[in-house]
């Protein structure tokens, strides 16, 4: 398996909503997300996958059209599953010859254009959501920093603030970490819906994770949905969740090059939150310079400086939210 | 760190489009700013292509490089990563390509 950060097929995800305690568990192989039938793909060339194999070859050296395993044959239709079986490499067919480009395909293999985009499923998945996100007028966030960098504290102190100034649009939250439901507990103490995904030993979120985690969470129109994705500068960036727009969370107790040292991640956000700036006074982080790096990988990037310890600057980070509502709903009527 | 995902979507994608036959070969395009390293892949590869139909293909990779737009003064600029910028000194940069991350073609028997 992968030996840089343990990530591997081994383990499922797991979906928890703390409030019902219902666990929606994906059997995963892989991270796409969606369950695979072990009898699908997961196979070798052999029994009964054998048989399309030869339903292929034969119907490529008769040019025929075919879709699937049924192809058509002196104007009947007819499935080829069950006719050659034992012999994938040279069909025998009554009364059809080999022709040499059936015995060229079977010797040296048949080459198939695919041009897909791998990441085009998750992409896919990812315009589901967002679709769906929109027809609910949700304005979602993908909350994204390295472990520690204070997202989820910022989320708290963000709820209880806007609870307090009686925002008319609620918080939902889903929560990502590779194990424990400890983060949405501590959201669920702020009053606030929150449901947990844990991926296993998955080092970021993807779309169909997110897709199911909606479906628990079954958020209310006019919300505000926070997805904290798995502590993790890196993978992330790839993966886009379905979210209006990615909010990285850099901390001010990390080094101020984070920008340049993970381009990727400062690129793909539309904000980037400098926290923790109560601590300053005890650091050599120089905000300027730290700004200037995150600019010079993504010129159009908004920066607010934040504590979610003391307040200090979150109003600013509100204001943001409300924009970023009121922007979701121009698209929406557009 | 997400290679693994990726490979094992590889190997997905092409066993569906192989509908049973023995791939071979498969062609893959990543670019220079994908995030995605080839070598990564290779290693992935070969792991989550086990006990499938894909089991033992050869994986070859084009690596295309980086390319961007300068939006400042128009220029064109060859990317070695996200960090590059344009003569004139200009970040404002709009990437045209190398964030590919595609399966071009695969070898089927």
């Amino acid at each position: 398996m992968c030996t840089t950060c343990g990530c591997s097929t081994g383990a499922g995800t797991v979906i928890t909503d703390p409030e019902t305690g219902e666990r929606i568990e994906t059997p995963a192989e892989g991270d796409s997300g969606a369950a695979h039938n072990s009898g699908s793909w997961r196979q070798l060339a052999t029994g009964p996958a054998g048989a399309s194999v030869a339903a292929h070859l034969h119907a490529r050296a008769h040019r025929h059209a075919h879709e699937a395993r049924v192809h058509e044959h002196d104007g009947r239709v007819h499935s080829h599953e069950h006719h050659h079986a034992q012999t994938p490499a040279a069909p025998e067919h009554p009364g059809a010859a080999l022709s040499e480009a059936a015995i060229a395909a079977a010797t040296h293999g048949t080459t198939i254009a695919l041009e897909q985009d791998v990441l085009a499923k998750n992409q896919l998945l990812a315009e589901h959501n967002r679709g769906w996100l929109a027809s609910r007028h949700i304005t979602a966030l993908n909350l994204v920093s390295s472990p520690g960098a204070g997202k989820t504290t910022l989320l708290e102190r963000t709820i209880r603030d806007l609870q307090v100034l009686h925002s008319t649009r609620s918080i939902q939250v889903i929560e990502g970490d590779q194990a424990t439901l400890n983060d949405a507990e501590r959201i669920r103490a702020t009053g606030c819906r929150a449901v947990q995904i844990n991926t296993g030993t998955g080092c970021h979120l993807d779309a169909g994770m997110v897709s199911r985690a909606l479906a628990q969470l079954d958020p209310p129109s006019h919300a505000w949905l926070m997805i904290e994705n798995v502590g993790n500068l890196v993978c992330p960036a790839l993966f886009d969740l379905g979210e209006q727009a990615k909010v990285v969370i850099l901390s001010v107790t990390e080094g101020e090059d984070k920008p340049l040292k993970y381009p990727h991640m400062f690129r793909a956000s539309r904000l980037m939150l400098l926290n923790k700036i109560d601590l300053l006074p005890h650091l050599r982080f120089d905000v300027e310079r730290c700004v200037a790096y995150a600019r010079q990988v993504n010129p159009s990037i908004d920066v607010l400086q934040v504590s979610a310890e003391t307040g200090a600057g979150m109003k600013a980070w509100y204001a943001w939210l409300e924009a970023a509502a009121l922007a979701e709903v121009a698209e929406t009527v557009r | 760190m997400h290679e693994l995902s990726i490979a094992n979507s590889i190997v997905e994608l092409c066993a569906e489009r192989a509908m049973g036959a023995r791939v071979l070969r498969v062609t893959l395009e990543i670019g220079r700013l994908s995030a995605v390293m080839p070598d990564a892949i290779r290693f992935c590869f070969d792991v989550c292509a086990k006990d499938t139909v894909v089991e033992g293909a050869t994986l070859e990779i084009v690596e295309t490089p980086g390319l961007a737009r300068c939006l400042d003064c128009g220029g064109s600029v060859d990317m070695t990563d996200l960090l590059e910028h344009c003569a004139c000194g200009s970040v404002n940069l709009e990437l045209l390509a190398g964030a590919e991350l595609k399966i071009k073609q695969m070898e089927v028997v």
